[in-house]
């Protein structure tokens, strides 16, 4: 973030409901200096059309993100177990190119 | 994995349909390129309630008066929701608003032109909110993901503008004489702007924002849509559109329509239109009398460079 952000500044999350029962969605982020002007800030933005049931508002440093594809998406498919498992054409392409080993383009390439 | 190479992959991404939020690595120009776009979008917004503002205690009816109000709220909402898009590629709030109102970036050509008549805020509500949803809408589907859900929610808003705009344009042609003269009079004065508001034809070759999918559709296919839908609902209501070229080529499968005034377009764009200065002054003015508040608030902020 640039020098420029005022001190007192911080960005907020704000998840709404949409009816009841339903899960809270994440809707957008504000700006706000504290916790009240956020919540006002919210309302207006998400709730002023009389759109939302509820509203969670939650600075951006409380959240705590894991996107690891490793945890979240592991490879479990044994792929690695079987030849088509490996795909080395393009990363042979960028090695050869790097090494100035590639092949000359073939005619109409 | 070197810069280049991530670059590569990233570019591959985006261009197959991929998605990018706000924390994920980016090259420097994808990043300023959709700061860039976000920018424009948010500037556009802020100025674009000024026309439409003039109006609010000239509005005939207090049904009008508040439906504008709302219309002006909403418009000022986009804004800063925008804007807040924006700020989190890098650039501060501060600085975007000083760029603006030293005339270092732009806002759409048709928030420089001035209102005459109630008929005009009729047109532009209908027909002008009308372009910017064709675009819009083009857009709920950036690579970019913050923007496509920001997208997302200004398009279910603007709906409503566009029929509050069509209500208004209904009602003067269902009244007298002149006020049916007065719509086409707007009409005719407003014609000019709107072919060109979506910007001359771009190679979709070089055309980074459509590469990148930070944009879905190119100038000319946005404004090929607009005719199509919006030209049958102007003639319908006995409207002439001043543009004696303007006609359907059904072999062609497009609308053919005289050259729009594309030296207009770059000249209006960098401040030279007819209320480009008049209205940057207002909100320069709006910004220095309201800045002790900011200053309460938030505090001070550290200048960036000018």
């Amino acid at each position: 973030m640039s020098d420029a952000t005022p001190a007192k500044d911080r960005v907020w999350e704000v998840f709404r409901q949409e009816a009841e029962g339903d899960p809270m969605v994440h809707g957008g982020s504000v700006k706000a200096p504290d916790e009240e002007l956020a919540t006002h800030y919210a309302r207006e933005f998400y709730g002023r059309r009389q759109e939302s049931e509820r509203l969670w508002i939650v600075p951006r440093e409380a959240i705590t993100e894991l996107d690891d594809p490793d945890l979240l998406k592991p490879p479990f498919d044994r792929s690695f177990k079987r030849p088509g498992g490996f795909l080395i054409k393009h990363k042979l392409e960028a090695a050869r190119e790097r090494a100035g080993t590639a092949p000359a383009e073939e005619a109409g390439e | 994995m070197d810069e280049a190479a991530r670059a590569e992959a990233f570019y591959a991404h985006v261009s197959g349909g991929g998605k990018v939020e706000p924390d994920d690595w980016m090259p420097d120009d994808y990043r300023a390129a959709v700061l860039k776009f976000v920018e424009m979008h948010a500037n556009s917004e802020l100025m674009g309630v000024l026309p439409e503002r003039e109006w609010i205690l000239r509005a005939p009816t207090l049904r009008r008066k508040l439906a504008l109000t709302s219309k002006v709220q909403d418009e000022v909402g986009h804004a800063q929701l925008l804007y807040r898009v924006a700020e989190d590629l890098g650039k501060p709030r501060e600085q975007m608003l000083a760029d603006l109102l030293a005339g270092k970036t732009k806002f759409h050509n048709v928030f420089h032109y001035p209102t005459r008549s109630w008929a005009d805020v009729g047109i532009i509500a209908w027909l002008v909110d009308a372009a910017a949803i064709v675009s819009q809408q083009a857009l709920r589907d950036s690579s970019y993901a913050p923007y496509a859900r920001t997208m997302k929610k200004i398009c279910w808003e603007e709906s409503v503008h566009i029929m509050h705009g069509r209500d208004v344009v209904l009602t003067l042609m269902n009244g007298t004489d002149a006020q049916r003269a007065s719509v086409q009079e707007a009409l005719d004065r407003w014609w000019g702007p709107l072919m060109q508001m979506h910007g001359p034809p771009t190679d979709p070759a070089t055309d980074r924002d459509l590469i990148w999918k930070i944009k879905a559709k190119g100038n000319e296919q946005l404004r090929q849509e607009f005719l199509s839908i919006y030209v049958p609902r102007i003639w319908e209501l006995g409207l002439t559109v001043p543009d004696p070229l303007l006609a359907y080529d059904e072999a062609a499968g497009q609308w053919v329509y005289t050259e729009p005034d594309w030296a207009e377009l770059r000249s209006v764009v960098t401040g030279h239109g007819p209320k480009s200065q008049e209205r940057l002054e207002f909100r320069r003015e709006a910004r220095d009398a309201t800045q002790w508040v900011r200053d309460a608030i938030i505090g001070p902020v550290g200048t960036a460079a000018a």
